[in-house]
């Protein structure tokens, strides 16, 4: 069949490119093999050549193919399953890019391109270690290129294509009977991209984290070039490209906190996700490799230790994409990605680094010299070394518990997170703070090889008592009391928070005192300064997390257990001062917004001791793909100490058309009736009660009645509906009890003798706009926020130092 | 045997005794058969919503109650009572992981998590099933 108006060329040169990526990136990788096997460089020149030439043509090819699908989803051509896929007509410009990498296939592109960036600066930049460190680069991107080829091999799909056709994605569906199918309102419009990542940082976040994630294959090729040529060496050339990895990753997790921070409702930064932890990890092994690179340059201690954590945490980088991506973890995860049956693909990936790697450490671990002699206790490399074997340990149990699903399918085992699966990692993590914070505080003031005691003690005297007094005033006047999880975690959130002050401190006077102020080389106590604020930020922040949303009616809901606290979200009323906290809150409206398609909601925070009220606009954005209902972003106040972030957990629209009728009922003074929600008792009615008389005409007769409603909860409110005669016109005043959804009228007199009068009740639920709010305080956040820039800031410090170092070197 | 080795294998044992600590301290997925007979246990339900029962959720008069029925595969079936707002999408849901307790006949769940069709994924059997919903269905629209 003729289909009109398809665009098919971009995709045909796309799948050839694809392929052309995964011959050349074959070929470079035995080209570069080759050449390492050649120990005469006149020999290797050929392979060399002939490496760079297949590189050249994987990179072109990369471009090609990221181009032709940025072309394709700019361009909305929806005859692609892919653009129609992530994409919509009416999608922002600035998030076609995020519907690039929505996708399994986009962000594995985004990898490969990254990988092309660092391939390139090393054919530069390596020198000598090309051949062994590009051989693994080539490698990894055959195995990228793999995951993007969509073919079937032995009757085994590999990868995903992502210039695949919507009709040949899903042959079977009607109405590629159609030649204009691409006019049909549906595909012309696109499946969008999930309302979740319609988000600044959804565009700069995932570039950031996989230039994270790829990185962390530089150290790992050097390790193996190491290992290959048995020359050791490489660990000068090594450490500046770790501070890059260290750097970029840190900078791609915390983007991602600050995404979830900013974006999703599950209040907070931070939850221990597995597609969280599997960034996390690496980066944690990373920075243990670093410290230990570090010691070996200084003092010979720690090269196998080097060679283990550099060659795990490029291979953990791969576990983690295994995890999140092969749909492994399933129940455990908000957010993974679920598999196109690309798990044992994914495995293969993973095993072809860390197997082959793990074998030749093994076999060489006899060559590769290590120091028999004892690290004195008073050296710095003894308390780096054991830092940096906190941090691994840290990553590898952390690991451990993301996991559990895996262990479920090695093993067909039926295990689940424990029942607090946030504080199981806490109670162990905080540990882990309060080791790597006093280790972090110190070492820098011990010397490689020994350091004179004395010396040392009156370095770190004063320090260490600033530390002790701001973290004790800290803890006492902080507000800092998280009583959730008993006294013993509490303790434990006070050493820590000394331990993160102590960091702080020591490493800010560790600039002066023994850097002497030299800007230049203070790139690691700078990065320590903001590991410490970290740290600290977290403390304050988690510790003194506090829901502000407390239900008002003062009535428990149920039990408080161990892990929940009853009645965490507000109800607001349109236009209705409500009570919350320290606050009153005010719903004014809501607005929608073309360009963005949300829907605000203005909220007024007036707080009670008088200080300036201010607004917050949460909103919420209708869902896409299928999904009915809406997602919520949260918004927050910003203060110096304090994040004032609420989101809308649920709201409902009042309607306007008034439709239901009111129930009359006859009552006497004192008598009782009952509505939907509790009872109402009529207390007596008032002849011209003096707070009408105001309002009355001359001559005008007015009848109140004094109404008091009592709901189930317990919440009393008084009503005072009325009528108001005047000569022969008879004006009815109902009122209203908002948070009931109920108006009540004096209907008439029914019997003036007896006194029996009757009212109407209305009550619809959709009389209002509601909204239900979660508000939290996270006291101190910007500790946080701030620290890792000030940590990035170190590293790139560092890293340019050695890369100044090793230009001299060569001079 | 040097310091350092001490302390590295001091730190494997601890690490080794946290892990097995929390192996401890796992939880197991059950049936809604099996949850019953572990009443004041806390076990992970795999489950679905009962779309032929009442599905209450009224924030206006209480945003911090849901209370549902839940269904498995073996067809027996379990009121729920969820003492927090309710899951967006929680209608739309395939099926539900409930988080908590079975008290009283009753689960006391303490977290939802949701398996909704083609929430953030590529799941093309939904896409299609989506697709062709709203193909056939014109008035559908928002």
């Amino acid at each position: 069949m003729e289909y009109n108006g398809e665009h098919l060329l971009p995709g045909q040169i796309g799948e050839w490119l694809i392929l052309i990526s995964l011959t050349a990136s074959l070929t470079a990788t035995l080209s570069y093999f080759f050449a390492s096997k050649k120990s005469e460089s006149a020999h290797a020149d050929g392979w060399i050549k002939m490496g760079r030439w297949s590189y050249a043509a994987v990179c072109c090819s990369v471009l090609g193919v990221f181009s032709l699908l940025v072309f394709i989803i700019a361009n909305h051509y929806h005859e692609y399953y892919y653009a129609w896929n992530h994409s919509s007509i009416n999608l922002q410009p600035q998030y076609l890019l995020a519907s690039l990498w929505e996708g399994q296939e986009g962000s594995f592109l985004l990898w490969n391109f990254w990988n092309c960036v660092l391939g390139f600066l090393l054919i530069r930049k390596a020198g000598k270690w090309e051949a062994t460190t590009m051989t693994v680069i080539s490698f990894c991107q055959f195995f990228i290129a793999t995951m993007l080829i969509g073919i079937y091999f032995f009757g085994y799909k590999v990868g995903g294509n992502p210039f695949i056709l919507f009709r040949e994605q899903m042959p079977d569906m009607p109405l590629f009977n159609n030649p204009d199918y691409l006019q049909l309102a549906r595909i012309k419009e696109g499946n969008d991209l999930n309302v979740l990542l319609q988000n600044y940082w959804m565009v700069i976040h995932p570039p950031v984290l996989f230039l994270g994630f790829a990185s962390t294959i530089v150290p790992f090729a050097f390790a193996y070039g190491g290992l290959i040529t048995k020359d050791h060496s490489w660990t000068t050339k090594s450490l500046s490209w770790t501070l890059f990895s260290g750097a970029a990753l840190g900078t791609g997790i915390m983007m991602g906190a600050a995404w979830a921070y900013e974006s999703l409702n599950f209040g907070g930064y931070w939850a221990w996700d597995p597609v969280e932890n599997a960034s996390l990890v690496p980066w944690l092994i990373l920075v243990a490799g670093l410290h230990t690179n570090l010691i070996y340059k200084h003092s010979g201690y720690s090269l196998r230790t080097t060679y283990i954590f550099y060659i795990l945490s490029f291979s953990l980088v791969l576990y983690s994409t295994f995890l999140t991506r092969s749909g492994v973890l399933g129940d455990t995860s908000v957010h993974a990605f679920t598999g196109a049956d690309m798990t044992v693909q994914l495995l293969c990936f993973f095993g072809a680094f860390l197997i082959p790697a793990l074998v030749l450490f093994f076999i060489n671990r006899k060559n590769i010299p290590t120091i028999h002699k004892e690290e004195s206790s008073y050296s710095r490399e003894f308390w780096m070394f054991i830092g940096a074997l906190v941090l691994f340990l840290s990553g590898i149990i952390i690991t451990a518990k993301t996991s559990v699903p895996v262990y479920n399918l090695v093993f067909g085992t039926n295990v689940a997170l424990p029942e607090d699966p946030v504080f199981a990692h806490n109670q162990v993590q905080i540990f882990i703070a309060i080791i790597i914070g006093v280790l972090t505080a110190i070492t820098q003031y011990l010397k490689y090889k020994d350091t004179p005691r004395n010396q040392f003690a009156k370095k770190i005297m004063l320090p260490t008592v600033i530390a002790l007094v701001i973290s004790v005033c800290i803890s006492i006047f902080g507000n800092v009391s998280y009583t959730e999880k008993g006294a013993g975690f509490l303790g434990a959130i006070y050493v820590a928070l000394f331990a993160s002050v102590y960091a702080i401190i020591a490493n800010a006077g560790y600039i002066f005192t023994g850097l002497k102020g030299k800007v230049k080389t203070s790139g690691a106590s700078v990065a320590h300064v903001g590991f410490g604020m970290v740290l600290l930020g977290i403390i304050l922040s988690s510790a003194g997390k506090a829901v502000l949303s407390q239900n008002t009616t003062g009535i428990a809901l149920f039990e408080k257990s161990k892990n929940e606290d009853p009645a965490e979200n507000i109800t607001l009323f349109k236009g209705l001062r409500t009570d919350m906290n320290t606050y009153h809150v005010t719903y004014q409206g809501d607005s929608t917004n073309t360009y963005d398609r949300k829907k605000y909601f203005e909220l007024l925070f007036e707080p009670k001791d008088g200080s300036k009220s201010f607004f917050i606009y949460p909103d919420v954005l209708a869902n896409n793909k299928g999904q009915e209902g809406f997602s919520a972003n949260p918004d927050k106040e910003h203060f110096w100490n304090n994040d004032i972030f609420v989101y809308t957990s649920s709201f409902q629209q009042g309607t306007s058309n008034d439709t239901i009728q009111y129930r009359p009922i006859t009552l006497q003074a004192g008598d009782t009736s009952f509505y939907s929600n509790g009872m109402i008792i009529l207390n007596k009615s008032d002849l011209n009660p003096p707070d009408m008389q105001a309002r009355l005409a001359p001559g005008a007769l007015a009848v109140q009645l004094d109404i008091t409603v009592i709901s189930k909860e317990g919440s009393k409110y008084a009503v005072k509906p009325a009528i108001i005669l005047k000569d022969s016109t008879l004006d009815i005043i109902p009122d209203t009890v908002l948070s009931q959804s109920m108006v009540l009228k004096f209907n008439r007199i029914v019997d003036e003798q007896k006194g029996i009068l009757e009212i109407g009740i209305k009550e619809d639920r959709r009389m209002n706009d509601i909204v239900t709010l979660k508000v939290y305080a996270f006291p101190f956040i910007n500790v946080l926020w701030i620290g890792i820039v000030i940590m990035i800031i170190g590293f790139v410090m560092s890293m340019y130092r050695r890369i100044q170092n090793m230009k001299l070197r060569a001079v | 045997m040097k310091k350092t080795h001490i302390i590295a294998l001091a730190l494997i044992a601890i690490s080794i005794g946290v892990l097995i600590s929390f192996m401890g301290s796992v939880t197991t997925y059950e049936t809604i058969e099996s949850a019953k007979a572990k009443p004041g246990r806390y076990v992970n339900l795999i489950a679905k919503l009962d779309k032929s029962k009442p599905f209450e959720y009224d924030p206006a008069t209480n945003p911090n109650l849901l209370q549902f029925t839940a269904i498995d595969t073996l067809g027996n079936s379990i009121p729920v009572i969820y003492h927090n707002a309710k899951p967006t999408d929680m209608e739309k849901s395939e099926r539900i992981v409930l988080k908590g307790r079975v008290k009283d006949g009753a689960f006391e769940c303490e977290d939802i998590l949701l398996k909704c069709p083609s929430k953030y994924k590529d799941d093309i059997s939904a896409n299609a099933q989506n697709v062709k919903t709203q193909m056939s269905d014109t008035t559908s629209s928002y």
